[in-house]
């Protein structure tokens, strides 16, 4: 093998290294199988309801307990967090360790791939009708 | 969906079944729960909180059966089967509530009004299947909770109720016509 050959076979290599770690980061999610997920979610929440956990219609970019009308804890609400995909990784991951003294009693999705399915289906689903 | 009755057993062994396990789940929780066991929990707030997040769960449970039962879409035996679970959720809050109150916690009270999916109940099919999902929903809540106990004896207490909201889910989709048990594993 020539010293050419050897640093592009490397390169590839190198490359082939990177987009695996990257997907093992975040995987990226699809709204399809992260409705079958959100069925964990519905003894508390719905798209469209508040119950005993708030709606989740229009959360990306939703301060933290920023529904009207949903009693939150104080730490949920004074947690200074905007939704994104990028905290709802990390909260829906370990609600309590992201948000010690939520009132959210749930252990967490721990699976990266079903997160971040799951986090595709909040943000594919429909504003909020009011 | 026609007929769910077919795949059910009779009468009888339900309000047979309410009978037997009306105290013996409730005293095998209590035994656990006590408010000596409760004293020692190593982080009481906390567990009083999951406790809660289930109990308001439980609660809304109560008020579906509630319109479930007062459909006048549901046929015998569904329509015992329905109050014979709404009857054990009743005991499943009723044992949440006493041991938040142990641990030193208020216990959420029932909200004022639910806004149930009414509009989308037009069939005993359909109240069954909204049932089913409460349940199943009710399956990986207390699946998400049996982890995050401080006092191992909650986790049980949890891991308890798990059950029996497991057989309301099986028993409701095998009314449904449905496979009762999908899967290995609830998640
Ligand atoms: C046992 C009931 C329960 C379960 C199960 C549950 N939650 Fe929650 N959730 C709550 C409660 C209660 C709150 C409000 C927490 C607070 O005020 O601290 C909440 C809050 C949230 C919030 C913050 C919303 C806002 O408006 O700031 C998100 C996001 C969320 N839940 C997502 C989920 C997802 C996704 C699942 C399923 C994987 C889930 N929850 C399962 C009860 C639950």
């Amino acid at each position: 093998m020539t010293s050419g050959k050897a640093s592009l076979a490397a390169a590839v290599l190198l490359a082939l290294l990177a987009v695996t770690a990257a997907a093992a980061a975040a995987p990226l999610g699809d709204a399809a199988p992260g409705v079958a997920i959100y069925e964990r979610c519905q003894a508390c929440h719905s798209l469209e309801r508040n119950r005993t956990g708030p709606k989740h219609c229009g959360l990306l970019g939703r301060p933290a307990g920023g529904v009207a009308g949903f009693s939150y804890s104080a730490a949920l609400r004074d947690s200074g967090i905007v939704w994104s995909k990028e905290s709802l990784e990390r909260f829906l991951e370990a609600p309590l360790t992201a948000v010690p003294g939520t009132r959210m009693g749930y252990a967490g999705v721990k699976d990266p791939q079903e997160r971040a399915d799951l986090i595709a289906f909040l943000a594919a689903a429909a504003p909020c009708k009011d | 969906m026609t007929d769910t009755t077919v795949l059910l057993p009779r009468r009888s062994f339900f309000a047979a079944a309410g009978r037997t396990t009306l105290s013996a789940g409730a005293v095998m929780l209590l035994a656990g729960c006590g408010t000596r066991q409760a004293a020692m929990a190593a982080d009481p707030s906390a567990d009083a909180n999951i406790l809660n997040s289930a109990l308001g769960a439980e609660q809304e449970a109560i008020a579906a059966y509630q319109v479930g039962a007062e459909s006048g879409l549901l046929s015998q035996p569904v329509l015992d089967l329905a109050v014979q679970f709404q009857g054990h959720h009743k005991e499943h809050a009723d044992v949440l509530a006493k041991i938040v109150r142990d641990l030193g916690g208020q216990a959420v009270e029932p909200l004022a009004s639910y806004d149930f999916p009414t509009d989308q109940l037009k069939s005993e099919a359909d109240v069954l299947r909204f049932a089913a999902g409460l349940e199943k929903g009710a399956v990986s809540a207390y699946l998400g909770a049996v982890p995050l106990f401080a006092e191992r004896e909650l986790a049980k207490a949890a891991a308890s109720i798990l059950g029996d909201e497991a057989m309301h889910w099986a028993v409701l989709r095998c009314a449904l016509g449905e496979n009762p048990v999908p899967v290995a594993f609830v998640s």
